[in-house]
């Protein structure tokens, strides 16, 4: 059962055997948060604390302090929503649907990119939540519930309550999985920490590890779990974007009414995903010394998925600009004209550059295997994806049928500082994550360190 | 002496060591307690002849449970209970009743599934497992035999397991 393969690269680097591996990882649970973790988390909480104003300033006022108008009722909310959302498909995706692929090197990313997926969806649900304006009533409009002048219900013909049910869904479905995946991992430091006397640290990690002890049959079943979570996860990844874009797509307003925007907005979400996640590692790896876990293989890899990705995202719009044209509809030529032309044609020109272009610049094996350059071209990414959603919701709103409500839209400082809300609240999440719970998972990766780095590795047989 | 209380527990260096231990052990006549690894081995229920877990019917019932429930619910409400009139559209009609029974679907399949799966396997998070040795968690695969169970002497019953190619056999003693 103990395969080394003579044709791929080793999965984990520098010789680790399995003592290594708990040590490596649990290390940085059991030792004190260090400096550059201390200012990265002062920063987060700053900019917690200055969005977390200007989310009370919304819901004390009401969301006319954002800078929406008659026209635009839709612009920043909703693309940091989406923008959010996007980001959130990489995880659930490398946890659910390589495992079913069997790539194996889904194991020294795959707990740090659920982690990120299960906080960026949070980001993303504050938006339409303080959209609701008085969001307490909101159990009232968005779930099935009586309210309180009778029995009128939730309507299920619309998207936005289907996105209610898929973004609750997505998100608890991958806290279970995240967690289940946890449970092994929080055994190993409750009993590290029996070694060393630590008492507190124990007892904690013992509850959070659910009394785990690893029997054969346990594990058995736990295989089982984590198989059949994947199967189930794979669509709903997949489910989650096209609901998002059905937002859209079942509306009639031009540039908004189009069948391509399921797979478009899924392969869009995966391509955000996986730069973000990729901004996150490529610091984590370096801060925590795991460049022996998260190899350059494994960026490379991520890489290529991005232009994969990034590909389906050109010619999705290069798609939808030929059928603009090709449909004859006025309305809907118009609409895509106004892109490329109108006022907002900087953030559509914005969109092309970093997410059509950009990203073929990984064709080059030296770009993609280059730390400095992967970093800067993951957030150039996320920067694209933004104007993305950006240059699809207002574009398509500022100009509608009727040329006397033409109008433009400038976000306010409570727009901004939402946005601001979120990175604070994700960034603060991701890094008490970091700190508090093992970055790598350590029980998958120990299955595969000893076929991978014990025996010594060599190609030499390759080429006869 | 009652079962369940005293054990001897074999420690196995790697997991080629304690699946050839398994095939050892069973062969010599013993009944192993349990076997616990820091990571799933495959082809280690198959040596200790257990029987392929039954949750994936479990998460089938779970599945089925929330695509009725889910479309019970939407045809009730929209069509039965309180029937509105929106955009001149039918009050049921199975189309726009897809994504909800979707999503109703794979979260009670899953939740219900993962909670089987806890208690099945006696997960709880206020209650201190057995160790029978703190490195299972870590790199060592450890092996339990139940000392009442087998009608052997504790001598013998080592014997067997360093045979088996325990590193070391330490006994273990639970009140």
């Amino acid at each position: 059962m103990q395969v080394t393969s003579v044709v791929r690269d080793p999965l984990v680097t520098g010789g680790k055997t399995v003592k290594d591996v708990s040590h490596d990882i649990s290390r940085q649970v059991e030792g004190k948060p260090t400096r550059s973790w201390w200012i990265a988390m002062a920063i987060s909480v700053v900019l917690f604390a200055y969005g977390f104003y200007c989310v009370c300033t919304v819901l004390w006022n009401g969301i006319g302090v954002w800078g929406l108008n008659k026209t635009v009722g839709w612009a920043w909310d909703i693309t940091n929503f989406v923008w959010w959302v996007g980001i959130g498909h990489a995880g659930t995706l490398i946890s659910a649907i390589l495992l079913l692929f069997r790539q194996k090197w889904r194991m020294s990313i795959n707990r740090a990119a659920e982690a990120m997926t299960i906080f960026a969806v949070i980001c993303a649900a504050t938006f339409p939540l303080i959209h609701m304006g008085r969001l307490w009533l909101g159990f009232y409009w968005a779930l099935p519930l009586p309210n309180a002048f009778g029995s009128l219900w939730a309507n299920f013909n619309s998207p936005l309550l289907w996105d209610v049910f898929a973004i609750s869904t997505y998100f608890t479905v991958s806290l279970v999985f995240w967690y289940i995946g946890l449970i092994p991992d929080f055994a190993t430091i409750r009993d590290r920490a029996v070694v060393q006397g630590n008492n507190i640290r124990a007892q904690i990690y013992n509850a959070l590890s659910f009394g785990w002890q690893g029997g054969a049959k346990t594990w058995m079943r736990y295989e089982s779990v984590a198989l059949i979570l994947a199967g189930l996860s794979t669509p709903l990844v997949l489910s989650v974007h096209t609901i998002v874009s059905m937002d859209f797509a079942t509306s009639v307003i031009p540039g908004w009414h189009t069948t391509i925007f399921p797979p478009y907005f899924v392969a869009g979400a995966i391509f955000s995903g996986f730069a973000m996640v990729l901004t996150l590692l490529l610091v984590t790896r370096v801060v925590f010394k795991l460049e022996d876990y998260i190899t350059i293989y494994h960026i490379e890899l991520m890489n290529i998925i991005i232009i994969v990705t990034g590909s389906v995202v050109g010619i999705a719009y290069i798609t939808e600009l030929f059928i603009s044209w090709y449909s004859g509809v006025e309305y809907e030529g118009y609409a895509f004209y106004n892109r490329v032309q109108g006022p907002f044609a900087w953030s559509y020109w914005s969109m092309m550059t970093c997410n059509v272009i950009s990203p073929q610049l990984f064709w080059i094996k030296k770009i993609r295997t280059s730390i400095a350059a992967t970093f800067v071209l993951s957030i150039i990414v996320n920067i694209g994806m933004w104007f993305e959603r950006f240059v699809i919701i207002v574009t398509s709103l500022h100009r509608d049928y009727i040329p006397s409500s033409w109008t433009g839209f400038h976000p306010t400082m409570f727009d901004i500082g939402e946005y601001v809300f979120t990175f604070g609240l994700f960034f603060t999440a991701f890094l008490l994550f970091a700190k508090f719970f093992p970055v790598i998972n350590m029980a998958e990766v120990k299955s595969i360190v000893r076929s991978d780095s014990e025996k010594p590795h060599h190609k030499e047989g390759l080429g006869a | 002496m009652d079962a369940d209380k005293n054990f001897l527990v074999g420690v196995f260096d790697d997991e080629d060591a304690v699946l050839k231990g398994i095939k050892k052990v069973r062969g010599a006549g013993l009944k192993i307690h349990d076997v616990f690894s820091p990571f799933p081995v495959h082809g280690i229920d198959d040596a200790l002849g257990i029987k392929k877990s039954r949750l994936p019917i479990a998460a089938f019932l779970f599945g089925l449970t929330g695509t009725s429930l889910a479309l019970t619910m939407q045809i009730w409400m929209l069509g039965y209970d309180w029937p509105m009139i929106i955009g001149g559209k039918n009050f049921v009609s199975l189309p726009p009743f897809i994504p909800v029974t979707f999503e109703l679907t794979v979260l009670l399949a899953a939740l219900g599934m993962v909670a089987t799966f806890m208690i099945a396997s006696n997960l709880k998070p206020y209650s201190w497992p057995r160790q029978f040795d703190v490195r299972s968690t870590d790199d060592k695969h450890v092996m339990a035999i139940d000392l009442d169970l087998n009608g052997k002497s504790k001598a013998e019953i080592s014997q067997i397991l360093k045979d088996a190619g325990a590193s070391e056999v330490n006994e273990k003693n639970f009140e």
